[in-house]
């Protein structure tokens, strides 16, 4: 029996350890584009404000390939899965037979159809490639400024590299505020008031519609709304989406493995095809909060889908129960949190508006600002900017589907914390052994 | 694994547990030293909570299916192999908060004075008991396997 994994992020590894948990004796072969060791994507804006350096990018030791007995394929391409013969071609020729294969082949960035994308200082920023060519562009050109497209969670986290390398930085967001996926109106405007105290400008309500050079690399940037930025390079940080190359277009690929946004999985992470399964950032997994299946792309998931198939691979059932958006960003230095449904009023249908009920706090001297939403008296979505501590007690709220009417007028106040849930609820969680998630 | 186990019914609000656990972890491990010194770039590793007549400290749970370990974007967070406590590597954490996020104890704090990273209960790593229960003088916080 041959394991095999397309990918070699977060979900690689989860599910990499998970089957070693269960079955120390089948190879696990791993197959990635990428040439590196395992590394973390999250830390590639760290990397590229050389706030880390290239040995700490890896997230696990030297010799985890080696304990866990993984052959890994790095630098290898896979080109196609032939799900009949259970086979993987690669690039250059070759393939690899599996009895169990995993997708977790990650997302890939949205890049608009904008004139001048292809240009010598246009990149995308979600590897560590990109943080070299961007490193590497800033030093042969001496780049002074840039522009980033979009502002969204990509974006600030070029930002905060770029920031980190003493850059003039713009960002243009097409929305009319930025991060507009994870922040309410009142706390975009915060951030985007830090940003700007950190001397970044901030343009939204439209985005760039032309990059122009001069001598082949890029020069300026033409808004839609007609303004000029002048930038040494761009960065496209709109966002990403599941990858689906291998499985699209059908007929063609003829993979018979069922996508909608993402690739379709069941709670044991398995695809349409048996033996096939997929976890990660390519996928769509049920959203605990909205109830749809939606690709949620963040590490924590990526890494505990990747467990779950792993169990399941090596034929142990375990079940993932879904999850919903949480992220935790620094933003010029202030540290944010948003977990779950955190604005209602973009993200449900009018009409059921009236079941949310929002209260929220916001401190104009020290700069903090914390909003909960709660939808029939249970706590679905949170956010911090400035004050994160405690944080943690709102997600796990959120996901055990607590009431918090009992004791609502204490969730903002200063001394919140676990004193402040009921009695049960807290000796349950106090007495007991730790969760199981 | 033997855990710390916390009975808020036992807990007289002394808070000896706190200041233990900082000396517990200064370089002095000598009381005064630690506050006069060494402090305030140490915390304590616990968080102690207090409203009233109720109190009680809230170290890690070193949790059987931890959420900060799948949050953890720089394998800081590690389950240590001897013992399976949940332990931070605070030379290798970034500060990026995501165990903030996803512990549901509220354990993990951010150490902003001093390390810059995630600081939390490491069960007094090396020792027999840890200083918080050592020295509680109630049995409100007990070390054992249940």
């Amino acid at each position: 029996m041959r394991y095999v994994i397309i990918g070699n992020s977060a979900a690689a590894v989860g599910a990499i350890e998970a089957i070693r948990q269960h079955d120390t004796e089948n190879p696990i072969t791993v197959i990635s584009d990428e040439p590196h060791h395992a590394y973390s994507r999250p830390l590639v804006c760290h990397l590229l404000g050389e706030l880390v350096d290239e040995e700490r990018m890896h997230y696990r030791p030297p010799d985890f390939y080696e304990q866990l007995q993984v052959e890994p394929m790095l630098g290898v391409r896979a080109t196609a899965i032939d799900t009949q013969a259970k086979t993987v071609s690669l690039a250059g020729g070759g393939t690899v037979a599996y009895d169990r294969l995993l997708l977790a082949v990650g997302g890939k960035p949205v890049v608009p159809p904008v004139a001048g994308v292809d240009l010598d200082g246009v990149f995308t920023f979600t590897k560590w490639e990109d943080a070299q060519n961007i490193d590497r562009y800033i030093r042969d050109k001496d780049a002074q400024s840039a522009l980033i497209v979009g502002g969204g969670l990509i974006g600030m986290k070029a930002v905060k590299a770029l920031m980190a390398r003493g850059l003039r930085l713009t960002v243009v967001e097409l929305a009319d505020r930025i991060l507009s996926t994870s922040f309410d109106h009142t706390a975009s405007k915060l951030a985007e008031s830090i940003l700007r105290r950190a001397s970044a400008e901030v343009i939204t309500g439209t985005t760039v519609k032309e990059i122009v050079d001069k001598d082949g690399h890029v020069d300026h940037a033409i808004l839609q709304d007609g303004q000029v930025v002048d930038c040494d390079l761009v960065i496209f940080g709109i966002g990403v989406r599941p990858n689906l190359d291998l499985i699209l277009p059908e007929p063609e690929k003829n993979t018979g493995i069922e996508v909608n946004r993402g690739i379709v999985v069941d709670e044991r992470m398995q695809t349409s095809v048996e033996d096939v399964y997929a976890a990660g950032d390519c996928v769509e997994t049920y959203d605990i909060i909205l109830e749809v299946e939606r690709p949620i792309a963040i590490w924590p998931h990526a890494t505990r889908q990747g467990h779950v198939a792993g169990c399941n691979m090596a034929g142990v059932e375990k079940t993932y129960e879904g999850g919903f958006p949480m992220n935790s960003e620094d933003i010029a230095g202030v540290a944010t949190i948003a977990v779950g449904l955190t604005a209602p009023e973009g993200q449900v249908p009018v009409e059921h508006l009236e079941e949310y009920e929002i209260i929220k706090r916001y401190d104009r001297a020290a700069q903090t600002y914390k909003r909960l939403v709660l939808h029939r008296g249970r706590l679905v979505g949170a956010i911090c900017v400035g004050d994160i501590d405690r944080a943690g007690i709102y997600t796990g709220l959120i996901r055990d589907r607590v009431d918090v009417t009992p004791f609502k007028e204490h969730l903002l106040s200063g001394s919140f914390g676990l004193i402040s849930l009921p009695k049960e609820y807290r000796k349950h969680m106090v007495v007991g052994e730790g969760i199981i998630v | 694994m033997k855990r710390v186990y916390v009975n808020e019914e036992y807990c007289i609000g002394c808070r000896l547990c706190e200041i233990h656990c900082l000396v517990q972890h200064s370089q002095s491990k000598k009381i005064i030293k630690a506050y006069k010194e060494e402090a305030p770039q140490l915390m304590p590793r616990l968080v102690f909570e207090e409203e009233g007549p109720l109190s009680f400290a809230m170290p890690c749970r070193h949790c059987a299916d931890a959420p900060c370990l799948d949050a953890c974007i720089t394998g800081a967070m590690h389950r240590d192999e001897e013992t399976e406590a949940v332990l931070c590597d605070e030379d290798k954490c970034v500060g990026c908060w995501m165990c903030v996020m996803a512990c549901p104890f509220g354990a993990i704090q951010r150490n902003l004075k001093g390390t810059k990273a995630a600081s939390k209960c490491d069960l007094c790593y090396g020792e027999e008991m840890p200083a918080c229960v050592a020295h509680c003088p109630n049995e409100a916080l007990t070390f054992e396997e249940r």
